[in-house]
């Protein structure tokens, strides 16, 4: 692992169905949307897991479950060696403290009727142990300050904020717990790209100043590179590939991976030329109805017979360093970037 | 002192410069105030802020009052007393407006300004109680229905639909007709029309609930492990009142002539008690000869209901952060 040894969050088989019912009265289930299936990972105090794939492949839905927002069918998540998926009132509050959320929209993630103030400060009042009443205040300003915007804004309203500021708000929000994870789902992908570099600097600062391990959620291949440690791809509802940013970005076994860096744009038009571009054909599967074997093989070039009838588990295979779940994985720079 | 005070130099760099990705705040301050004075600002004491400098709002509160004095101490506007039958004469029915008589006399020979002075009090009890009642009834059940959702709501759901179902003018005489006498007839005119009139707060609250619950603010005060009352009542409900501000003021100058109708169907205020509603059934029969008997009391109906739609008006702007 990059940094830090013992796992502070522990994702074991994790499974969500959502299930698809039909009838109005008598509602009988005539299936289910595989949104995550058969998840497992590890995350380690004051490290970066990005966690990339495409639109609906169960990203958003692993953040909710991690964050207990939602119930999983089956599996478990454990914080600080407590499963939070099966904690309720009281305790689910109490670990709630330890692991936070930095949220997508800015613009729909903070409530446009309270303060600043209120806002950064709601965290304390609903776990009115973490802090003093007469000291929230004070608290609530330093949390501004720390995260780059004027500690005298905390009587203002969010209208009156720009994107960036508003996730700033949003990451005050996070940290008021002093929480030892923050899941980010997609926390940079609704900002300009020039903001999106802000705020991507201003968490990793925040992550060296608390020590904070951040679950970092995008679609944006080159933003997770950036701040994470090791990434993993998501591909319907699985982990295909998990392993070092090095690994993945510099030498992807998954023939998946290799199609997502192949259209990563090169900004030098030198090494545009050189690099090759896989264009995956036709749509992503319904997940209500994912094939056989392996997820990939519908779009995959190099499926076999093998591919249909047996899971390639993710797991490290020969000739590859990392966890890589295909039964013809083999390692391949497809961005020559160096 | 013959030197102007200097202006204030370049001042202090707004945002501590601690870090290399601060950003300067773009929106200038709107209260001046706020600044200065280290309270913590709130959406509620904010709005009352907003509202103390609404002239919209200070005149809706002064017609208020005044119709509220009107509805308590009548006697302090006329000298006549409707309640007494002397003061009426069959023989000036219909009479012109004069000097004693401001808004002339009605068919019975009383005079209409008294009588729309003391059928203030009827009204505005009808109105503002019936009001509050379907509101909060209303409004309470539209949010606990709208967040829980599944059981809850359609049992709700369903109980409303029954009510709308029952024609409201039939419903509420039936009710006010069976309980008659058992209570005050006032009181039955505001059972009768809050029982009628609590499904339509419901069904709008319930929807702005509904709409607001699945923005992401909510999902983030659960993620912050926020209760189910907090989110409801520090989230939801002030982003939910709006609409529901606008129907309840719009509301009450339909209890107020609802009540008219009942009256003209033999239930709830009857005279010889006043009500604005009953003296404008009364003056219709004979609104081509003199409409002033009913002109009268319309006016100062739709005086209320104007003042009471005003404050609604000013209440909700109030509590919109962004139309301050």
């Amino acid at each position: 692992m990059a940094s830090g040894s013992e796992p502070i969050l522990e994702v074991r088989d994790l499974v969500k169905h959502f299930p698809l019912t039909q009838g109005i009265v008598f509602k009988k289930q005539i299936g289910a949307i595989k949104a995550v299936d058969g998840v497992s990972f590890e995350l380690s105090k004051g490290e970066t897991l990005g966690i990339v794939g495409e639109s609906g492949c169960g990203k958003s839905t692993l953040a909710k479950v991690l964050m207990a927002l939602e119930r999983p069918t089956s599996g478990s998540v454990t914080v600080s060696g407590r499963d939070i998926t099966r904690a309720r009132g009281g305790e689910l509050k109490r670990m709630r403290r330890n692991i936070q959320m930095v949220m997508q929209d800015p613009y729909t993630s903070l409530n446009p009727r309270m303060t600043v103030g209120d806002i950064i400060g709601e965290p304390y009042e609903i776990h009115t142990e973490a802090a003093p009443k007469g000291d929230r205040r004070k608290k609530v300003q330093e949390l501004l300050e720390v995260v780059g915007l004027n500690p005298d804004h905390i009587n203002r309203y969010p209208h009156q904020f720009s994107g960036g500021q508003r996730q700033r708000i949003g990451i005050a929000r996070g940290l008021a717990l002093q929480p030892e994870i923050i899941v980010c789902d997609e926390p940079v992908s609704a900002l300009d790209v020039s903001i999106q570099a802000q705020v991507i600097n201003l968490l990793d600062r925040l992550q060296k100043e608390f020590n904070l391990a951040y679950i970092f959620i995008a679609h944006d291949l080159s933003v997770v590179r950036h701040i994470s440690d090791r990434v993993a791809v998501m591909y319907l509802g699985k982990f295909v590939e998990l392993g070092r940013d090095t690994e993945i970005y510099d030498r992807p076994a998954h023939p998946y991976t290799q199609a997502l860096l192949s259209a990563v744009p090169v900004p030098n038009p030198e090494g545009r030329e050189q690099r090759e571009r896989i264009i995956l054909q036709g749509d992503p599967p319904s997940p209500a109805n994912p094939p056989s074997g392996c997820r990939f093989r519908t779009r995959c070039w190099k499926a076999q017979e093998i591919c249909a009838e047996e899971e390639p588990l993710l797991q490290i295979r020969t000739g590859v360093g990392h966890e890589s779940a295909c039964h013809f994985a083999e390692t391949h720079d497809v961005v020559h970037a160096g | 002192m013959s030197n102007p005070t200097p202006p204030v130099g370049p001042g202090l760099p707004e945002a501590p410069a601690l870090v290399t990705d601060t950003v300067t705040a773009p929106a200038p301050p709107r209260h001046g105030k706020k600044a200065k004075s280290g309270k913590p600002a709130s959406l509620w004491t904010d709005a009352w802020y907003d509202l103390r400098r609404r002239p919209m709002f200070i005149l809706s509160v002064i017609i208020i009052l005044v119709l509220l004095v009107m509805s308590f101490w009548p006697s302090l506007f006329t000298a006549i007393d409707p309640f007494n039958a002397r003061t009426c004469d069959l023989a000036t029915a219909r009479q012109a407006p004069s000097a004693g008589h401001l808004f002339g006399r009605d068919n019975l020979g009383c005079d209409v300004y008294a009588k729309t002075i003391y059928g203030a009090r009827n009204s505005i009890v009808i109105g503002v109680f019936t009001t509050l009642i379907t509101t909060l009834v209303g409004g309470l059940l539209g949010i606990v229905a709208g967040y829980f959702s599944g059981a809850v709501d359609a049992v709700s759901s369903r109980l409303t639909e029954i009510f709308f179902a029952i024609p409201p003018i039939l419903g509420a005489l039936l009710i006010a007709a069976t309980f008659r006498g058992r209570a005050n007839s006032i009181l039955l005119v505001i059972i009768a029309l809050a029982v009628l009139g609590w499904p339509m707060t419901f069904r709008i609250m319930r929807a702005a609930v509904i709409t607001a619950k699945n923005q992401d603010f909510v999902v983030a005060a659960k993620a912050l492990g926020a209760s189910a009352g907090r989110i409801m009542f520090r989230h939801l409900l002030p982003n939910s009142l709006a609409p529901v501000i606008v129907v309840a003021t719009i509301n009450l100058g339909v209890f107020i002539a609802a009540e008219a109708a009942l009256s003209f169907l033999g239930v709830g205020v009857q005279s010889p008690d006043i009500s604005w509603g009953l003296m404008i059934s009364d003056a219709r029969d004979r609104f081509l000869e003199a409409p002033l008997p009913l002109v009268f009391p319309a006016v100062f109906l739709s005086i209320t209901v104007l003042a009471f739609i005003m404050m609604g008006d000013a209440v909700r702007d109030a509590l919109d952060p962004k139309l301050r």
